[in-house]
């Protein structure tokens, strides 16, 4: 065990930083690699092999599109669509331009029995369609 | 005491279909007793309520009108008849057994036995029906490791994580090593899309699953524990949070548990990967052996158990010489299985082994939703396979369905009727597994994705027969040159729709036609004149113009789509509300 283990090791201190920040700028990277001694390089490494970190500053709301097995079966791709639609996302755009939706599309919510889901920051919405979607989105803004 | 109680199921998928409104309003009845437990598995009828009377469950209620059902549960509460104010959206024939046996039927619940009936925020509730009892023997040494593990190897429990190892010979190998720190850890990174056993667990009975990980402690002489859970679960964090603060409060605990959050890597999965990314590294699984047991987290013997397994573990321990009296064969007891896709009862259900496929889905799971016909049953992820009608009849058996090309793997069913194609699934796992791959291995890596760009291939009418042919040897080869279970597995999604639904490839690349209508590219749309009635809904809807307005040879206005324009999306179909709109 290393220091930084006994501090919850290297994912949990970039997933408080993430939870302070919104992402995990570089001067966090810099610091806990000067902290806890450990090149920057691993320190990316380990950032962008999991799908959780972003090094981009997020937008206000997380919109998480699930991608799961159920979802599909039931029209998730569709809603990936038509959430970058309503919010003008242009290809390979992942936050709308005034930093209000980031969007992401997640393996699995869990919540199958609802497909398709989508989660908006810590709430989950099942049987999402167009209508409902637009509504949900607009009591976000 | 309180002449009515009301147990509302406040799981993830309660909340978000407004299990916290309903929950608010009966907080507000005088005289009932208002308890927030979490899901019990009917994910498909949330909100969902039980409602007792003088102790005795009378109802379960869908609660489609919160007021309404206030108002029936205070005129209960004033002493007014049952039957007339709650028969209508209740399942209810008058006694409780009724009521289960509808609800429940075929089930029988071990690792599910408290999920939705105690408060998971509550230790006393989980205390109040033995829990915590079996440890406290353990921890004044009135029963020996040596018992635990005996119990434990008769039950013929098997690890519920996928592979099926024998729990007992896993804690045993752990408990035989000497070493001044040895680790538990619980594998709660559920990553499977279309699993959910385990969130539910944890989100439900969090105190069983850490009994679970403590009797473990005990038995192998582990110094701490560790559980791994996907941060995509913020209320089962949020519950085990709270559970193991509880328990360490009243001091029930063995060794100390300590949670580490996953980041997001179904890799993660994988023992050795999931050490690593306890470690603070990226999360590659690397060669075995050694074994965890031999040299794990940070160099120390480790095992890992999956969530699932360890809920089992306290009954076992207060049941000795039951659990292994139902499953099938090599397969001992009960498995947890996540129900979804178009199944009309999807949620939560726990069956003995050796249960076939087809009661687990038509008579536990009620059938296919609107009364389509069955098609496929995806089991065991992206590492499972796609089984037929025509193989309904398996039994539900770790080796029985291994023969099949599919797994019974963590527990997740998905369930499809005529409008899934196949191909188009074979394409989704492999889309999912060629994200997730580490790229350590060339061939899961490099080959993981040749395969994703043929089945993009043929989706999209590019197609001729090298494709199934590069498919089969693309599979071949991925499945025996990868390391671990992610890449050798990864295929089977292709291996077996190609096995089973062969027809549907050669529709795809010899027809050029996707028989389900979901390949957009394969699928043309026209409008059905005679059923048209000219309400333009779908030219309105149309995002590329291609519907326009024509007359039909009567005289009366009608739509007709411009194929030229036509870029096949498909919501003209939907929008449609006279099936006027054809698909080919």
């Amino acid at each position: 065990m290393t220091d930084i283990d006994i501090h919850g090791g290297l994912i949990k201190q970039l997933q408080d930083a993430q939870a302070k920040f919104g992402y995990v700028s570089q001067h966090e990277v810099k610091r806990i690699s000067k902290e806890f001694n450990i090149a920057e390089s691993e320190i990316y490494g380990v950032i962008t092999f999991y799908s959780q970190f972003r090094l981009k500053p997020l937008g206000k709301h997380t919109i998480k599109v699930c991608r799961g097995t159920a979802c599909h079966v039931s029209g998730s791709l569709e809603l990936v669509t038509e959430v970058r639609e309503l919010l003008g996302l242009l290809d390979g755009e992942d936050t709308t331009k005034d930093l209000r939706f980031t969007l992401e599309e997640v393996a699995c919510l869990g919540c199958c029995s609802l497909a398709p889901a989508v989660m908006i920051n810590k709430d989950v919405f099942g049987k999402v369609n167009r209508d409902k979607l637009s509504k949900i989105l607009e009591s976000y803004k | 005491m309180s002449l009515a109680k009301i147990i509302v199921n406040m799981g993830t998928c309660g909340i978000s279909s407004g299990s916290q409104k309903v929950l608010d309003s009966f907080r507000t009845l005088k005289d009932v007793e208002v308890k927030a437990t979490s899901c019990v598995g009917l994910c498909a009828l949330e909100p969902t309520a039980f409602i007792y009377i003088e102790g005795r469950v009378v109802g379960l209620s869908y609660l489609t009108d919160t007021q309404k059902d206030k108002e029936s549960i205070q005129a209960i509460c004033d002493g007014k008849d049952v039957d007339t104010h709650l028969a209508p959206r209740v399942i209810y024939d008058g006694s409780e057994q009724g009521l289960f046996n509808d609800l429940f039927k075929g089930q029988k619940r071990v690792v599910l036995r408290n999920a939705g009936w105690l408060d998971p925020m509550d230790i006393n509730d989980y205390i109040s029906v033995g829990g915590y009892s079996f440890l406290s023997k353990c921890r004044s040494a009135k029963i020996s490791k040596e018992q635990v593990l005996d119990v434990l190897e008769k039950s013929g429990l098997r690890g519920r994580g996928g592979a099926g190892f024998p729990t007992a010979k896993k804690w045993r190998m752990l408990m035989e090593k000497i070493s001044e720190e040895k680790y538990v850890i619980c594998n709660g990174d559920e990553g499977d899309p279309g699993a959910f056993m385990d969130r539910s667990v944890l989100e439900g009975d969090p105190h069983s699953v850490i009994e679970g990980l403590q009797i473990a402690a005990y038995a192998t002489g582990a110094t701490k524990c560790f559980m791994y859970v996907r941060a995509e679960y913020p209320l089962a964090l949020k519950t085990l949070n709270k559970a193991i603060k509880d328990a360490n409060d009243k001091n029930v605990l063995h060794v100390p548990v300590e949670i580490r959050e996953g980041a997001g890597a179904f890799v993660c999965g994988e023992e050795t990967a999931l050490i690593a990314s306890i470690e603070g590294k990226r999360g590659m699984p690397r060669f075995r052996p050694p074994y965890p047991v031999e040299s794990g987290l940070w160099g120390k013997p480790t095992i890992i158990n999956n969530v699932e397994t360890l809920a089992a573990v306290p009954w076992i321990m207060n049941n000795p010489g039951e659990y292994e009296k139902t499953g099938y064969a090599n397969s001992k007891g009960t498995k947890v299985f996540a129900l979804a896709g178009k199944i009309k009862r999807g949620g939560l259900v726990e069956i003995p082994f050796g249960m076939s496929l087809r009661e687990l889905i038509f008579d536990v799971g009620k059938g296919i939703q609107n009364d389509k016909n069955f098609k496929a049953v995806q089991i065991g992820g992206p590492s499972g396979g796609c089984l037929p009608a025509s193989l309904l009849d398996l039994r539900i058996d770790y080796e029985e369905l291994k023969q099949s090309g599919a797994i019974v793997g963590s527990g997740g069913l998905v369930v499809m009727d005529e409008s899934s194609c196949m191909v188009d699934i074979a394409r989704f796992f492999l889309s999912f597994t060629t994200k997730e791959s580490c790229g350590k291995c060339t061939f899961c890596r490099v080959g993981t994705k040749r395969m994703l760009e043929t089945l993009e291939d043929i989706v999209n009418g590019r197609s001729n027969d090298d494709h199934l042919q590069r498919l089969y040897e693309l599979s071949d080869a991925v499945s025996k040159l990868s390391l671990c279970g992610l890449g050798q597995t990864a295929p089977n999604p292709v291996i077996t729709t190609l096995r089973y639904f062969i027809d549907e490839y050669h529709s795809h690349i010899k027809d050029k036609r996707c028989p389900a209508g979901v390949c957009s590219a394969l699928t043309k749309y026209s409008i059905d004149e005679q059923k048209c009635v000219g309400c333009m809904l779908c030219k309105k809807e149309c995002p590329v113009s291609a519907i326009v307005e024509t007359k039909r040879a009567d005289g009366k206005k009608i739509c007709s789509i411009d194929s030229s324009k036509c870029i096949s999306c498909g919501r003209c179909y939907k929008v449609c509300k006279f099936s006027s709109v054809l698909k080919r």
